[in-house]
């Protein structure tokens, strides 16, 4: 088994909560994981990514090799194409639709659209409408995470043991809601899952 | 036990602790910022009463942790790579001295300067002291070499370098941990003169340091952190340090690599292993993150003996981090790449946040200068650098950490008149106080612009020094009260405040203008506490009724 995600998103927009969640949800089924993350200036606003990988064997690299990563998850629809050079043949590409426009030159979202069409395994999906059907618009991060969750090799009930240490802390209704929100990302992509 | 999942630079932090940490030090700087906050969060360390406050610099960072270990207490520093430029006086002198208790000084370098103004490699420095060096490849090592390392350091009674690189220290794996130590009781030196370094103490001290180095040279050779791996194709030999290691087997599914290995982690470089290296393979390739530090050593001026590649040889780029497809092609494996980014994307640099009061300072700066802005405002290293980039175009300098009141003062003395700088609060008590004093005792025509956000903002909100200070600090340094101004930078005193730099800059003597208003990632992080807090209050009330 052996997983390679690419995280991509804009600073503040918890992507390393995400990594941190799916971090939780690995070792709770004892698998090997290697997690690089941006720290520092790029946190202000800009371009961030974490390469985070998933094996039953030792992993090496700390980095994913470029055309070897079997998922890109992005919680923004630039971004997601920032790093396609890094994504299999084989791998998907799934990312929220909602645009985060702090850049002049941020280009037109149907046109974002048509070239995350263009992936032959891709997914695009509203989690912000999501998010908030499923009572908390602050968790579309969460909603991401559920949305990728089917292509990821770990069961469901990791995911959620991930959410309950990650929002422990903040008491037990944000882990409810942020269960919500994952669930309900889960749920939309399994009914609407094209093969 | 169950493995930690771990930064590198945690696994520092956890390994210095269970090595028996009495004290550590240091300034924010990415990427090594994280040793210190992972100290200061651990229950452990608060029960052990470790010291762990930040120093106002990197210099007074190193010069209270080699106190503590002058005093027999296991001690660590830790900073990135420009800020050991800073530390590099108590430093260098450090190894001269040597230590009681051990001394660890752990330096984060940033290779491609993700958030960096250079990518040196402090393994020069570590050569330089003649002191040996630890670099890790993995989180494991770096908890290994942590705790390990001060052992290393009480042998010879020397400051050990544990250097990492950024990817290390951002990322995060599992960790086990060895037993918990004691830590060291408070012993004084047996030799009351062996920190006295009198040119007749200090010559002694380091003839004593030279005849150490084939001791360090063996420890290499024999620490388990150097591995020679053997293989049968000798046609090529591969040096592969720190985390190059991980690089090189991410090319080797299954770690079926034919070649000999040599994975480097320990200097000064172990003789006896290069030797070996060099004599049994036709040729070399050194793997290496920073400098080609390891590669120019082996093939020195004349480049005689076994043809050694690298980054000099330009099989890898001489500059920039390196990763799996750069090593993978300088060892001519074929590279996968996925499809190409299209041109829809646009670059996304990071900005000053909305609502941040350093954008009511340029702006307020912007308009005052008005027609003259062009190439007079020279600034400093934090998240008011951002000033540089478009909509601001407004400073013309980074350099180091408090450069911005020196060099208005040299262009100042070139005649060029106004000469501004804008520096942050905690750089400023870093290193622009001393700046600033010239100035003073100077009397330059400069105007300082102290944008005051009460944190150390761009490495995550660690306190500053400088917090309710700068008033007093100034009045102390001889600023005149007149030219001692405050301004609150908020969109709705913009007039006033412009009005107030302009006074200023037409004042022929220093000036300087306290800008205060906290930073907004602070408060808000305030208020995300305050209602955490409040969310607790009523659970326990509750759960009372």
């Amino acid at each position: 088994m052996k997983n390679d995600i690419i995280l991509a998103g804009v600073g503040g927009q918890g992507i390393l909560t995400i990594a941190a969640t799916i971090g939780m949800a690995v070792l709770h089924q004892d698998l090997n994981l290697k997690q690089a993350e941006v720290h520092g200036m790029s946190q202000r606003g800009g371009a961030v990514q974490s390469h985070l990988r998933i094996s039953d064997a030792e992993i090496a690299s700390d980095l994913i090799p470029l055309g070897n990563a079997t998922l890109i998850l992005s919680v923004e629809p630039m971004e997601s194409l920032r790093y396609l050079p890094y994504l299999s043949d084989q791998g998907w590409l799934v990312t929220n639709s909602n645009p985060m426009v702090n850049i002049p030159d941020y280009p037109d979202v149907t046109k974002l659209k048509e070239e995350i069409e263009k992936i032959s395994h891709s997914l695009i999906l509203d989690a912000k409408k999501i998010a908030k059907k499923a009572g908390s618009t602050r968790s579309s991060n969460i909603v991401m995470l559920g949305a990728a969750s089917p292509f990821i090799d770990i069961p469901v009930e990791s995911f959620e043991f991930g959410i309950g240490k990650i929002f422990g802390r903040k008491g037990e209704e944000m882990v409810n809601l942020n269960l919500e929100a994952f669930r309900a990302g889960r749920a939309f992509v399994l009914e609407n899952r094209i093969n | 036990m169950q493995k930690l999942l771990l930064l590198g630079d945690e696994a520092v932090a956890q390994g210095a602790i269970d090595a028996g940490l009495s004290g550590i030090y240091g300034y924010p700087g990415t990427p090594s910022t994280e040793i210190m906050e992972y100290v200061q969060r651990s229950k452990e360390a608060a029960e052990r009463n470790i010291k762990r406050k930040w120093s106002a610099n990197e210099k007074t960072a190193m010069e209270a942790a080699l106190g503590l270990a002058y005093a027999g207490k296991r001690s660590m520093v830790c900073m990135k790579h420009v800020g050991l430029n800073v530390a590099s006086d108590p430093f260098m002198n450090a190894a001269i001295t040597g230590v009681n208790g051990g001394l660890i000084v752990a330096v984060a370098d940033d290779p491609s300067m993700h958030s960096s103004q250079n990518e040196q490699d402090s393994r020069f420095y570590g050569k330089f002291a003649l002191v040996p060096v630890l670099e890790p490849g993995n989180q494991q090592e770096a908890y290994d070499m942590a705790y390990k390392g001060f052992e290393l350091s009480e042998k010879y009674r020397i400051p050990v370098m544990l250097r990492l690189t950024t990817r290390l220290s951002h990322s995060r794996a599992g960790v086990k941990r060895f037993s918990v130590k004691e830590q060291n009781k408070l012993i004084l030196p047996e030799d009351p003169k062996q920190f006295v370094l009198l040119p007749s103490v200090a010559r002694v001290r380091y003839k004593h340091l030279l005849a150490n180095q084939p001791n360090f040279g063996e420890e290499s050779d024999g620490s388990g952190f150097n591995k020679y791996y053997d293989g049968e194709d000798k046609s090529l030999g591969i040096i592969a340090c720190g985390i190059a290691y991980n690089y090189l087997m991410e090319n080797y599914p299954g770690r079926n690599i034919n070649h000999p290995v040599l994975k480097l982690s320990q200097y000064p470089i172990p003789k006896k292993m290069i030797d070996r290296m060099t004599n049994e393979n036709k040729e070399i390739l050194v793997l290496e993150d920073g400098a080609p530090f390891v590669e120019e050593m082996l093939k020195g001026f004349q480049e005689k003996g076994t043809p050694v590649r690298g980054r000099l040889s330009g099989d890898i780029p001489r500059d920039g981090e390196l990763n799996p497809n750069i090593v993978g092609k300088a060892l001519g494996i074929e590279q996968k790449i996925g499809l190409p980014v299209p041109e829809v994307v646009k670059n996304r640099p990071p900005g000053m946040c909305k609502g941040c009061g350093h954008i009511d300072v340029f702006n307020a700066l912007i308009e005052a200068l008005g027609e003259k802005l062009e190439g007079r405002v020279f600034s400093d290293i934090g998240c008011y650098t951002l000033g540089a980039l478009p909509p601001f175009n407004a400073i013309n300098s980074c350099v180091d950490m408090g450069a911005s009141v020196t060099m208005a003062i040299g262009a100042a003395d070139a005649g060029l008149f106004p000469s501004m700088a804008v520096i942050g609060d905690s750089t400023f008590t870093h290193s622009g106080i001393t700046g600033l004093l010239d100035a003073v005792i100077k009397n330059s025509p400069i105007t300082l612009i102290i944008s005051d956000n009460l944190t150390t903002g761009m490495t995550g909100g660690q306190e500053s020094a400088a917090t309710g200070r700068l008033q007093s600090i100034c009045e102390g340094l001889g600023i005149d009260p007149v030219h001692l101004r405050k301004i609150e930078p908020l969109k709705k005193y913009h007039d006033k405040n412009v009005k107030v730099l302009k006074e200023e800059l037409d004042y022929h003597g220093v000036s300087v203008i306290l800008a205060e208003r906290e930073c907004i990632q602070t408060t808000a992080r305030k208020h995300k506490e305050e209602a955490k807090k409040q969310q607790v209050a009523t659970n326990q009330s509750k759960r009372v009724v």
